[in-house]
């Protein structure tokens, strides 16, 4: 048994609750606070990006961040590995293009 | 000015029916009228708690559907003069409630009644929703778990969003934190959330702290809410958050293990 494992095995299950709780909380309140249109923008960028790029739902990301008064809107689209570019022959000339 | 309580956690079987008997009886013992009604359509249990199962003729949803008079369904408890129940209907589904309908039995209450105790049913659903539109105060019933709290906190945002007071932009509903089935000694051994875990996670005031207890149980089995076994530490702690909730200054008891006195003897298990 390492010395990671002993640690783990004696720390209390309460401990481990509380910390768990507030990574989950946190989140859940983060998910509550975002405005209700993120979901539908995230939809419709999806929807236009699928048409040149073969991605998933969950590689395109749209969140509200605040900064004292500034807020600020993230979008991360995370890009497929090459070959996986849809094969539509209009897209991959485009792409040639490029 | 009637005052209109809901009992509402999010998660089921932490204590709603449980605290809500308590909370009507002990309002009632202190000489305020008062109303219990059971929102849970189709899973009727409070009139079980409250010993009075066996005189139910009309319900919640006749009443709503002009099917019944207010006064012809609510029964009058065997114990106390100013207590009154109002049972669900076993039948119906959650749907038969409706705002408008829920109003109408509530400003009828209201010409007569201090307090009207509402029993939510467990989820996020329609029947919670309607428990929790007309409230003035929440108790928030919880259990020192992990997935109670999240539905707790869950439950929270609703009463935030969601009610009456907040939506006529009027002061927001009153939450309070109940903590249900805590054991003191499996908090000192690390293996439970404590009082100030989950108030630091939950962040609202608490009312009370109702130790795991036996006579729950029984008093479930007798159909007599815990609040009047004066022999119970449940009971006891209960009769505690009546007073905190009228405002009194009542130390928690029955939260921590050093106390191993001749009290704590007299009241193992109970």
């Amino acid at each position: 048994m390492g010395l990671f494992d002993y640690f783990h095995a004696n720390r209390k299950s309460a401990n481990v609750a509380k910390e768990r709780l507030s990574i989950l909380i946190a989140r859940d309140h983060f998910h509550r606070n975002q405005p209700s249109f993120l979901s539908a923008l995230q939809n419709e960028l999806l929807e236009v990006i699928k048409k040149y790029v073969d991605i998933d739902h969950d590689d395109v990301v749209v969140s509200l961040d605040r900064e004292e008064d500034c807020e600020i809107l993230e979008l991360n689209i995370a890009l497929p590995e090459k070959g996986r570019y849809t094969s539509d022959p209009d897209s991959l000339d485009q792409k040639n293009k490029i | 000015m009637t005052r209109i309580i809901v009992v509402t956690s999010g998660k089921g079987g932490v204590g709603k029916t449980t605290t809500s008997a308590a909370f009507a009886t002990g309002l009632a013992l202190q000489g305020y009228k008062t109303a219990v009604i059971d929102f849970d359509v189709g899973l009727r249990n409070l009139d079980l708690i409250m010993g009075c199962e066996r005189r139910v003729v009309y319900d919640f949803v006749n009443v709503i559907h002009n099917e019944a008079s207010l006064n012809q369904a609510l029964i009058r408890d065997k114990r106390i003069d100013n207590l009154f129940i109002l049972p669900a209907s076993q039948t119906r589904d959650k749907e038969a409630l409706t705002i408008e309908g829920v109003k109408n039995v509530i400003n009828e209450l209201s010409e007569s009644f201090d307090y009207v105790v509402c029993d939510s049913p467990a989820g996020i659903e329609h029947g919670a929703y309607m428990a929790m539109y007309f409230a003035d105060e929440a108790i928030v019933v919880t259990n020192p778990e992990i997935s109670s709290v999240r539905d707790s906190d869950r439950i929270l945002g609703l009463l935030a969003s969601k009610t009456k007071r907040v939506i006529e932009h009027r002061t927001p509903v009153k939450e309070y934190l109940l903590l249900t089935r805590y054991s003191p000694e499996r908090v000192k051994n690390g293996e439970m959330l404590s009082i100030e875990d989950i108030q630091e996670i939950l962040s609202i005031p608490i009312i009370g702290v109702i130790p795991e207890s036996q006579s729950v149980l029984t008093a479930s089995n007798q159909g007599i809410p815990v609040i009047i076994n004066k022999n119970s530490r449940a009971g006891l702690a209960y009769n505690d958050c009546i007073g905190r909730f009228l405002g009194e200054d009542i130390d928690l008891r029955f939260v921590d293990t050093k106390k191993n006195g001749i009290l704590s003897k007299l009241f193992r298990g109970r």
